[in-house]
Order: C-alpha cells, then sequence, then structure tokens
C-alpha cells in the first residue's frame, strides 16, 4: 500500500530513528482527505462557548449547519450559543452582494434575542463577494449599544489556527470594555478552556478553593459582561495553547498581563498547572499551602481508583491523533500513568517546537505525524498494533473498523476529561473501550475457516 | 424572519458526496476550502457511522485570486495515487462557483496533460454545487443527473431497468433490491450505498468500502427498456431518469416514494409491469401484514395530528402515509424551496388545504415552532435535528430520515415499501401508546 503521498514524507518521522525536523505549520496538500478543517472552523470553536452572544455566520447555509450545537460546550445560565443563525445567502446575494440581507438579519435577531453582543462570521464567499462586514457591524453596534464584531474567518484564509487568530482578534476588542476596580490582586483568566461537559465548573473550583478569583474565562461558559473585565487580572492560564497563545501575547502586550501554559489533562499536568499558578503569587504563601492540600485530597481519593483500572490496562498501547499538539503531551503522559504505550501520535496543527517537546516525550520507535489522514493513520495503526486510538468524530470509524477500541477527546465530548476527576472519567473510558469483549469477535470471518 | 435559525438544510454538495458513495470505487472531491469536506465527513459519519473519505482542493488566497485548476490537478493525482479509484467525482463549493471556476476546461486540461504524460485518462465526473444554490436533497438530485449525463451514452438494449430510489436509508435499498429480485429483475441502481455506507469490518486499511454500482453497469443505463424513478418534486429535466429518456430515449416511469399502502401496491404494479411477472407470494405476505397491522392500529390512530419535516420527498411520501392510517399531517414543513412541496402536495392529495394539512416550505426549525404552536400535534415525524423543537413542544419525536444524530442504526431504518412502512405503523403506535401509558395515572398494563 502506498501510505505516504509524496510530499508528505516529512510530516512523519520514527522517534529516535531519524532526527529530521517534521515539516509542520504548512496548508493541507491537495487532495489528500486531511482530518483538517478551515479558518471557520477554527473560529467557531474559540469563540462558540461564549453563550450570551448571537452567533451568526455570514453566508451560504451549509457553514452554519454544520456548527449547530455541535461543541458539548455547556452553560450555566444562557444558552444562546447552540442557537445557528445563518445569512443563508442565495444567488442572488451572491451577485449583487450580501450587506443588505445582512443588515436585515441584525435588524431582526438583535431586538429579538436581546444578545450581549454578536458575532459575525464571514465565510468564504463573504471575503469574495467583497461585503464590508466591519461597515455593517459598526452600524449595528451604534445603532443597538453593543459589541457586534466581525470574525475575519473567511475559510481559505488560512488554516484553522488563522481562524483561532481571528477569534482572538475579535475577542480583543471587548476586553479592556470593561471596569475592573473590583478585582482584587489574587485574580486569574483561564484562556483555552471551552467547558466541556463541564470542565470549566472542575477547574473553577479548584482556583475557588486555592483562594483564586477567576475574573473570565475565554471562552468556557463565557459571558460578554466578564470577557469585557479580562484585562483586570493579574494572571493569563493558556491551555489549548494552539488557540489562545496569540491572544495571550496580545493581552501581554496591550495590558501587560503575563501568562503561563497549563495543562489539566492527567495527574501530572493537573497539579503541575496548580503548582505553577500558585508560583505566579509569591507574595501569598497560602496559595501554593491551598495548592498543596488540594492536590493531597485529591490524590488520596483518585489513586486507588485509578490502581485497579492500571492493572487492567498494563501493556497496551495506544494511538492518538488530535487537534492541537499541547494536549497531545498531557495524553501520552496520562496513558503512561495507565500502563498504556503510545505508539503513534500526531496533531492536525502542531508547531516545530510542539514536535519537539513531543519526540523528547515519546517512547523511542514512537511513530510521530503532522496533518495526517486516513489512509496514513490506518496504515501506521496496524503497523504498531495499536490498542486503541485517541482522536475525534472523523477517527472513530477507522478505528472500529480496524477492531481498535476508542476514545474520544476532541470537542464534542459528553464526558469531563479534564482535573483529577476527568483523569479517573479518561481512565475509565480507556478500560471501557480497550476491555470490550466486542473486539475478540468483531474480526471479518474467514471463508470456509470451520471450528 | 429574513434570518435562518436552525437550518432544515443543508448545503448542496452534502447531497453530491452522499450521491457518489452509491458508486462502486468512488471517491468524492470538493472543490474548495478544506473545511467543506471535514464539516461534511463529520457530519455524516455521526449517522452513518461509517469512514467518510471526501477529498478537498484546499482552497489558499492565492488560489481563490488565480483559480483552483493547479490545486485541483493536483488533487487528483494524489487521490489517484492514494486511493486508485474507478470514479473520482468532483462536486464544486460555493467558493469554486463565485470565482466561476470553468470546470469542463479544467478537467480537460487535466485529461490532456495525462495524456502528454503517457497515463491514460481518468474516469472523472463533476457537478455544479453551489451550497447558494438549493439544498443537500437538490445536490443529489444534481449529482445523479451529472453521473448519468456524463457516463451514459447511446448503447445496445438490455433487458434490464434502471432504479432512482432518491434519498433513502441503506437498509431501504436492500429492500429494494429484494423485492425486485422476487420479479427476476437486477436493475441499475442509482446510487446504491447499501454496502458503502453500512458495510463490516475490515482485515486491513480499506482506501474505498466495497458495494456500490459498478461504472460499467451505469454506462449501459442508455440501454435498459425503463427507468423508474421515486420522485414527487423533481421534473424531468432535473433527474437522471429525465435525461435517460430525453436524450437515450428510456422511458421514465416516476412515483413518489413508496411509503404506506397505496404507494408500495404501486411500485409493485410498477414491477409486475416491468418485469411482466406477478408479485410473489411473499411480497403478498408482507403486503397483507401490512393492511392486517393498519385494521389492529386503526383506534390508537384515528384522528391524531402530526408534524413532519424534512426533504421534500419524504415528507410528501410522509404525508401521504399518514393520511392513509386517520392522522392528519397538521405541519408538513421543509427547508426546501418555496412552491414545490406544495405542489406535489396538490397533485397526489388534491384539496388537502382543506383537510387542515398546512404545508411550509423554505422554512427553519425556529419558523416551524412557532407556526405549530396551538396546532397540537400528538407526534413529530422527521430527523434528528427536530430534537430541540420537539422538546419545546413537548410532543415525541419519531426520528428517521437523516440526519439521526441523536439515536442508534440511522443506516438500518426501513422506511419504503410495506417493510419499511409497516415498521414506521409499529413505532408511531408505540409512540403514542408510551405517551399516553406515561400520562395515565392508572398505568394499563393492557392497550389491546
Amino acid at each position: 500500500m502506498n501510505a505516504l503521498l509524496t510530499g508528505r514524507q516529512n510530516q512523519v518521522l520514527v522517534n529516535g530513528e531519524e532526527t529530521k525536523n517534521l515539516n509542520c505549520e504548512k496548508p493541507s496538500l491537495a487532495g489528500s482527505v486531511s482530518q483538517r478543517a478551515c479558518v471557520f472552523c477554527g473560529s467557531r470553536v474559540v469563540l462558540y462557548p461564549i453563550a450570551d452572544a448571537v452567533h451568526l455566520v455570514h453566508g451560504p447555509v451549509g457553514c452554519a449547519a454544520y456548527t449547530w450545537d455541535i461543541r458539548g460546550a455547556l452553560s450555566s445560565g444562557p444558552e444562546l450559543h447552540r442557537l445557528s443563525f445563518s445569512t443563508d445567502l442565495q444567488e442572488k446575494d451572491v451577485v449583487f452582494g450580501g450587506e443588505k440581507k445582512l443588515e436585515l438579519v441584525l435588524e431582526e435577531l438583535i431586538p429579538h434575542y436581546k444578545p450581549e453582543a454578536v458575532f459575525v462570521y464571514s465565510t468564504c464567499i463573504v471575503g469574495l463577494i467583497g461585503d464590508d462586514v466591519g461597515a455593517v457591524c459598526k452600524k449595528f453596534s451604534n445603532k443597538y449599544g453593543i459589541p457586534v464584531l466581525p470574525v475575519h474567518s473567511e475559510g481559505f484564509k488560512g488554516s484553522k489556527k488563522d481562524g483561532y487568530k481571528a477569534a482572538g482578534d475579535a475577542l480583543m476588542k471587548l476586553i479592556g470594555t470593561g471596569d475592573i476596580s473590583d478585582i482584587g490582586p489574587l485574580s486569574i483568566n483561564i484562556l483555552g478552556e471551552f467547558n466541556l461537559a463541564g470542565e470549566t465548573w472542575i477547574l473553577r473550583e479548584y482556583y475557588r478553593k486555592m483562594g483564586l478569583e477567576v475574573v473570565a474565562v475565554l471562552t468556557g461558559d463565557g459571558r460578554v459582561a466578564d470577557i469585557r473585565r479580562a484585562h483586570g487580572a493579574k494572571l493569563n492560564l493558556v491551555q489549548c495553547s494552539g488557540s489562545m497563545t496569540s491572544l495571550a501575547k496580545q493581552m501581554e502586550e496591550k495590558f501587560h498581563q503575563p501568562f503561563i501554559r497549563v495543562s489539566y489533562f492527567g495527574i501530572e499536568d493537573m497539579a503541575q498547572a496548580l503548582y505553577d499558578v500558585a508560583r505566579q503569587f509569591p507574595d501569598h504563601p497560602e496559595v501554593m499551602a491551598k495548592a498543596q492540600l488540594l492536590v493531597k485530597e485529591e490524590l488520596n481519593h483518585l489513586l486507588p481508583a485509578l490502581e485497579n483500572i492500571r492493572q487492567e490496562l498494563k501493556g497496551k498501547k495506544a494511538a492518538i491523533y488530535v487537534g492541537g499538539a499541547f494536549k497531545s503531551f498531557s495524553l501520552v503522559k496520562a496513558l503512561r500513568h495507565l500502563g498504556v504505550q503510545t505508539v503513534l501520535v500526531g496533531s492536525q496543527t502542531g508547531n516545530r517546537e510542539d514536535y519537539r517537546q513531543l519526540q523528547e516525550l515519546c517512547d523511542p520507535g514512537t511513530v510521530i505525524v503532522d496533518d495526517s489522514n486516513p489512509a496514513e493513520l490506518a496504515h501506521y495503526l496496524l503497523k504498531m498494533k495499536a490498542d486503541m486510538f485517541i482522536g475525534g468524530v472523523k477517527e472513530r470509524p477507522l478505528a472500529y473498523k480496524l477492531g481498535l477500541g476508542f476514545v474520544d477527546h476532541n470537542h464534542e465530548r459528553k464526558i469531563p476529561l479534564a482535573g483529577f476527576q476527568g483523569m479517573l472519567e479518561f481512565a475509565r473510558e480507556v478500560q471501557k473501550t480497550v476491555l470490550s469483549p466486542v473486539w475478540k469477535v468483531t474480526r471479518p470471518r474467514i471463508k470456509g475457516d470451520t471450528p | 424572519m429574513t434570518a435562518t435559525r436552525n437550518a432544515c438544510k443543508l448545503c448542496t454538495p452534502l447531497g453530491a458526496a452522499w450521491a457518489f458513495k452509491g458508486v462502486a470505487g468512488a471517491v468524492s472531491l470538493l472543490h474548495g476550502s478544506q473545511g467543506c469536506s471535514t464539516y461534511i465527513r463529520r457530519y455524516m459519519i455521526s449517522h452513518f457511522r461509517e469512514p467518510m473519505d471526501i477529498a478537498s482542493s484546499n482552497f489558499t488566497e492565492e488560489t481563490a485570486v488565480f483559480g483552483g485548476k493547479s490545486n485541483l490537478h493536483t488533487a487528483l493525482d494524489n487521490l489517484e495515487s492514494q486511493y486508485h479509484p474507478s470514479l473520482i467525482a468532483v462536486a464544486t463549493t460555493c467558493l469554486a462557483e463565485t470565482i466561476g471556476e470553468d470546470m469542463p476546461r479544467i478537467l480537460r486540461e487535466y485529461q490532456e496533460g495525462r495524456t502528454s504524460r503517457g497515463l491514460s485518462p481518468l474516469p472523472l465526473i463533476w457537478v455544479s454545487t453551489a451550497a447558494y444554490r438549493g439544498t443537500h436533497a437538490d445536490g443529489f438530485q444534481a449529482s445523479l443527473r451529472a453521473m448519468v449525463s456524463q457516463l451514459c451514452t447511446a448503447t445496445e438494449p438490455r433487458d434490464r431497468i434502471n432504479l432512482f430510489p432518491g434519498m433513502v436509508s441503506p437498509e431501504d435499498l436492500r429492500y429494494l433490491k429484494s423485492l425486485c429480485r422476487g420479479f427476476g429483475l437486477d436493475p441499475v441502481i442509482l446510487p446504491d450505498y447499501s454496502r458503502t455506507l453500512d458495510g463490516g469490518p475490515w482485515k486491513d486499511w480499506t482506501a474505498i468500502p466495497p458495494g456500490g454500482t459498478g461504472l460499467h453497469i451505469i454506462r449501459q443505463a442508455g440501454g435498459s427498456t425503463a427507468s423508474l424513478e421515486f420522485t414527487g418534486i423533481y421534473t424531468g429535466s432535473q433527474t437522471p431518469a429525465g435525461w435517460l429518456e430525453e436524450n437515450l430515449q428510456v422511458p421514465r416511469k416516476v412515483m413518489p416514494m413508496p411509503l404506506g399502502l397505496e404507494l408500495s401496491d404501486r411500485l409493485t404494479a410498477e414491477l409486475e409491469n416491468l418485469s411482466g411477472l406477478e408479485a410473489p407470494d411473499w411480497i403478498e405476505d408482507e403486503r397483507d401484514r401490512l393492511a392486517d397491522a393498519y385494521a389492529d392500529a386503526h383506534k390508537y390512530l384515528q384522528g391524531r395530528k402530526a408534524m413532519v419535516y424534512g426533504e421534500e420527498d419524504l415528507a410528501l411520501s410522509l404525508s401521504l402515509f399518514l393520511r392513509e392510517i386517520g392522522i392528519t399531517p397538521v405541519l408538513v414543513a421543509t427547508g426546501g424551496q418555496k412552491g414545490r412541496l406544495e405542489s406535489a402536495m396538490e397533485a397526489n392529495w388534491p384539496g388537502y388545504t382543506t383537510q387542515g394539512v398546512k404545508v411550509v416550505s423554505e422554512v427553519d426549525f425556529m419558523d416551524m415552532e412557532e407556526t405549530a404552536l396551538g396546532l397540537t400535534p400528538n407526534i413529530i415525524l422527521g430527523h434528528s435535528k427536530g430534537y430541540k423543537l420537539a422538546k419545546t413542544l413537548k410532543v415525541p419525536l419519531l426520528r428517521l430520515g437523516f440526519p439521526v444524530h441523536d439515536r442508534f442504526g440511522g443506516a438500518r431504518i426501513p422506511h419504503i415499501g410495506y417493510r419499511g412502512t409497516l415498521n414506521l405503523l409499529d413505532r408511531i403506535v408505540n409512540t403514542l401508546l408510551e405517551e399516553e401509558q406515561s400520562m395515565n395515572p392508572v398505568g394499563y398494563t393492557y392497550f389491546g
């Protein structure tokens, strides 16, 4: 089988055997069935959890239809984010311009839903027909006194990462516009956390126990008013680095807020995250003391529960293919904790530094891939004899067809995998799929094979 | 409202990618941004739970300015080398259409380039599917029409029929095939995704799942004795059977999607007519079981009200089925183009508007929610995207059609013919009984 397309040889390496740098951060090869999405997708996933805003997709219907209620991002209050709004552009709009329809739609939606803000996402053709989305947004901002923000997310203008940046640019227009006079010195923002299955709430509780004030979460269980005040926090914590690092850098530049990278997946990284945060408040040693107590309590509870699962999983092999590379670091470590070896790991959007770290972290022989496709993934899943695959919905049928277990670690998941509690859920997910008896019987029958 | 809120339709390229799954060894390639392929793959996987490889020519900013020719050519080369397809089906997207890609020329130049490279031409077809022109159902039809018009030529006559079933489930396709076998018929079915979208496990990496109608079979469709097409919505000029009739003189027989007893009888009659054989006993038995179930069920159904939404052809046939069993479809809704469903309803159910039936088109789920207030339906029939609506209206939703994202086994839902109708009848009765039992303080343990 021709597993590697010409032009992709430098996007795959075997750890320890090859010293080359992965040729990442480049557009997908035309004709390969990339697991990536587009600029619009990047913007949409980042802003999606802001629950009291109208998210209006300016373009033909598909882009809005495919992202309707797609993330498992929960809200503790309003749920405007779970509705799908589109200008549903028709041929005549493409010919004569879509601004008029955009205006009509905003004129309806704003008074009807009374959102705290509106995000207007540009899709591919809006970039081509030359609608002045910025001008329309400004007009409606002025008329209704709420932020109406253009998101420059034309699908073809780069990769998903550029979409993250476009989302960050829109957020930067909100940040800095709220009153921060009552924000204390022990305050943080949580960036790159999207409250999938309530994960934000788990983390908020940890930080509350450490005596820290969470000013804004970008964007899990997000509220416009909180985001407006985000510049008042003393520290930014950046998870899901791919999506939020550029925003954190902008905030650092404009509001002098330092940031640190954290990960909430797995025991080591979760504990490390809390300690790293505490270390940023050296004048308040009680924060570290509380963090240590919290970790101790959580581990007392978690470790015995994990031990049984670990015994059952020992020696199993896993493959990982996720959107951002940073998450894969945590997954490799979390799996290791469960006695599971990672034999294949890759991401859609990792950069050179990410892959260097991944090489350092993984065992020799682990296959590392950038922007892979089903043919390649299947090839290595079989070659490396993986027992399970961690990825998103697009990777799931591949695993099942090949007789492998699967764990969904994408933004559509319904089970919280962050935090200490999330580690236990993760272990249970791995256990449930790897140890299922179905894999013993689902292999294709060999014709004429008599028992 | 002008705004579309919770759309009850999808974009045309999805219909194209779906239709092309019915050709053996075919892979589809969307000429546009990466996101189009990825979103459509993701959306269809959640329903079919099958691998759904759709390639992309992956437009960049330069492509949008200078045209997508070189990207498309590279994409075709790469797709060929990795998938070894027997056919590559290219569907355009909004982006390619808006920049005015000259597809016939780009593809012709590709084939010419192959010749000069000493390669044989690659079997290629293409379809124009701008998302701002129609729905996924329109894209599905357009793709089938593109397929026959680009593949079929005058060919020697064969004692065979063509069958164009429309957007039905893989289970429906398998049932149709067994019905046809019952009449000794082995039709050219297009598309036939009964295996490609509901297949088995793999021994090894399988680039293109087995199944589908072979390219050489499709090429012979112009020599068939007749085409049978299920639609009450699309006219001959829009459909594959229509094209074959106009250009290759294959007579087109057309009927709405066979759902309900009358339409299933009509299908039986068509198949008898086309084969010259009488229906075998097992089909008569199925028919009798359905008729018997109608009698057994009628007291649970008479005077009830239903709401139906989805693709126009499905909405039409479901409405006619509901009428047969004494349920009034108080609201029949579609995201499709205005006027088509209304006139198809009038053609098949003259005077329906005077019988408490309201048909609305070009609507979304929020419009439906607002229209449904006061209509008090007892049951809603449609795909998973009506869940929020059903929850708001506090009416049970019976999931069918596409997509079924929040239940299991979407690919295996039977809808058509005696068997499919019986399955829907059972489910409708049970949904209503369940509702009645849970509402009733007595908690009856017998309902019959």
